[in-house]
């Protein structure tokens, strides 16, 4: 009778344990000044790419339309950033811009999370075999610098801004795959996940209802500053000229093509630039700011 | 140490097995036909046919795989679908000016991110640490090419005191040697060639150096903020020994551990990360010759430079874990953990 009353009360405890727990994180993250503009930030970013996309005619200027006899003007009233080679407004073509630099970086972050914790899961819970073949081909894939082998995949699949996704995606796989692993192995070990073989839980439902809430905290960190690299990865494939088709507006892609008229028209290459700069800013503040409210040594510091 | 090294290398050749077949796989699998792009659109099916067979693109998929790994062991990386060079020519030709480039910006990234996260450590909240932050966080948010571009417009465009492009005046070159300009002219006592290399060298360096440096001074940092409060460090403080002393002789020396390796691997990095600066500084190194066979579809460069790059980082990944495990001797060489 006492033990039941003491397994109630634990429960109860544990419950209010993991509300809180969000709630201490959510408070010391709003504490977190560089954070929170950076959220701003990205909250901003986001309307933006969402309006542009719902109504693109609220834009001032039509970002595709060509006017060579506008080309290369500098920032004035009318044109906030300059136009650019063949006359477009470069502000609507980076507001324009958003919405495929955080596609690439939400899809491509989703795509790396759902397979590198899908197989990062299954190899530190299953060991053996299973684990040291798909730990060995990860060790191989982080053997390659990451845009190396994201040019690589490019250049085999072509350009476009779908493949620049899964070519991004695919890269990061090991990240997550790793971490999820290291920490499948330490939960496993615990007396929870023991007790919940013992009671004849199935492994999918250990897997899914004790194992990964416990990763949680690190996989949001990693997925939030992944979507950073994300963004500047796609950035870096579009200023090769392995990114979006014409006449697409990405930012890499811009700077890319301003690339020739560098001191004739540097706007051409200094706004697009900036604007992957604060983006990807943003999401490491943010990221910084999630991982220190997780850790609860400098929470209460 | 012996036998931990042996181990070490053993293991890496299973990794560079795996890393031959990734990209083999890549390149020649998920990839699209490079018939017409090599031949060009209005070539007939049979030319495509016959090109695909010379180039022995109709072999089954394991053989071919066979052929391409036993070349690469024997050296031959096989030759360009345009200029029919061989591809390792091609690319030793151009590794040096790669080579000069990446080590030129590791020592920037290590002499400059050293400094500056030994100094914010030890003035912990004051403005000097405030700015390492700064530069730390910026350095690693910032496209690489961007910053390339920066630095063109500002010390060519604006003040015109540094070249945008190339590596150095073709007249000037030096001929053979190592193919390290800086210090063929050196030792050749070429100094105007060497100033010449120089001025050509600092931007694409310093903008190849800003992502090191920030992971360079945020790794010292921590690592040197973790070591001062050691008890050891206080111990030395308590016995009377000055700030500073302490600060380089004691701490210094632990916390460079895990900034040695953070080192290591940025120079990795550097040497996969220059095709992107080089791009931007026409810089002839195997980075910018890779982006434009890439735009070709010459595959057998593409595979034979990724290869050869991945094979580098293995290596050098290998020799940091060798330095890492003979500087601290709490590693144990026998059991690896998992």
């Amino acid at each position: 009778m006492a033990d039941a009353t003491a397994q109630a009360v634990e429960k109860d405890g544990a419950a209010e344990k993991t509300e809180s727990l969000w709630k201490d994180v959510w408070y010391s993250l709003s504490k977190n000044v560089p954070a929170m503009v950076s959220l701003a930030i990205i909250v901003l970013l986001a309307l933006v790419a969402i309006v542009t996309f719902v109504a693109p005619q609220i834009l001032p200027y039509d970002p595709y339309q060509q006017d060579l006899s506008a080309s290369f003007q500098g920032p004035s009233a009318e044109h906030w950033f300059g136009t650019d080679q063949q006359g477009r407004d470069i502000f609507c073509r980076i507001l324009i811009g958003s919405q495929i630099s955080l596609t690439v970086g939400l899809l491509s972050v989703a795509i790396s999370l759902v397979i590198g914790v899908t197989l990062g899961a299954i190899a530190g819970y299953k060991g053996g075999v299973v684990d040291t073949i798909i730990m060995r081909v990860m060790d191989m894939m982080l053997a390659i610098p990451s845009i190396l082998l994201a040019i690589a995949f490019m250049a085999a699949l072509g350009r476009g801004i779908d493949k620049a996704i899964i070519a991004i995606g695919f890269v990061s796989i090991p990240e997550y795959a790793r971490i999820v692993r290291s920490q499948v192995l330490a939960v496993k070990q615990s007396d929870y996940v023991a007790a919940a073989r013992v009671i004849g839980d199935s492994d999918a439902t250990i897997i899914f209802r004790h194992v990964l809430p416990n990763v949680m905290p690190s996989i949001i960190v990693r997925a939030t500053l992944g979507i950073s690299s994300a963004i500047l990865d796609a950035a870096a494939l579009g200023f090769l000229g392995l990114g979006v088709q014409p006449p697409a507006a990405e930012w890499g892609d811009m700077l890319g093509r301003g690339r020739n008229y560098i001191f004739a028209a540097p706007h051409a290459m200094i706004f697009p630039g900036l604007a992957i700069t604060v983006t990807v800013l943003a999401f490491n503040l943010l990221g910084d700011g999630i991982r220190d409210a997780f850790d609860p040594k400098s929470r209460n510091r | 140490m012996l036998k931990y090294v042996l181990k070490r290398i053993l293991l890496a050749i299973p990794v560079l097995l795996g890393v031959s077949i990734i990209v083999f796989l890549i390149m020649r699998v998920f990839s699209a036909d490079p018939a017409p792009v090599v031949l060009g659109q209005h070539a007939t099916a049979e030319a495509m046919e016959a090109w695909r067979d010379a180039n022995g693109l109709n072999d089954p998929i394991v053989m071919q795989y066979v052929n391409f790994i036993t070349g690469a062991l024997h050296g031959d990386l096989g030759e360009s679908y345009y200029t029919h060079a061989a591809v390792t020519d091609e690319l030793l030709s151009r590794f040096p000016a790669t080579v000069e480039l990446a080590l030129v910006a590791i020592v920037i990234a290590a002499v400059v991110g050293v400094a500056l996260g030994v100094v914010s450590a030890t003035h912990k909240n004051s403005p000097i640490d405030g700015l390492a932050t700064i530069l730390a966080l910026v350095g690693v948010s910032m496209p690489i090419f961007w910053l390339g571009v920066l630095l063109i417009i500002l010390f060519a465009g604006v003040l015109h005191v540094l070249p945008s492009s190339g590596r150095i005046d073709p007249l000037l070159a030096p001929v053979g040697g190592t193919g390290l300009y800086l210090l063929d002219t050196l030792l050749s006592g070429d100094f105007e060639a060497f100033a010449d290399a120089a001025s050509h060298i600092v931007l694409p360096a310093l903008a190849l150096s800003m992502y090191s440096m920030a992971v360079i001074t945020r790794m010292t940092r921590s690592s040197m903020l973790e070591t001062l409060n050691e008890d050891y460090v206080r111990t030395a403080r308590a016995k009377g020994l000055k700030k500073r002393r302490v600060d380089i002789h004691h701490a210094l020396r632990n916390a460079m551990l895990p900034v040695t390796t953070v080192i290591g691997l940025q120079l990795g990095s550097l040497l996969g990360g220059a095709m992107l600066t080089e791009t931007v500084f026409a810089w002839p190194g195997i980075g910018k010759y890779v982006v434009d066979c890439i735009l070709k579809s010459d595959f057998p460069v593409v595979q034979g430079a990724v290869l050869l790059i991945a094979v580098i980082f293995v290596v050098i990944n290998l020799v940091v874990d060798v330095i890492y495990a003979y500087l601290d001797p709490r590693i144990s060489y026998g059991k690896e953990e998992g």
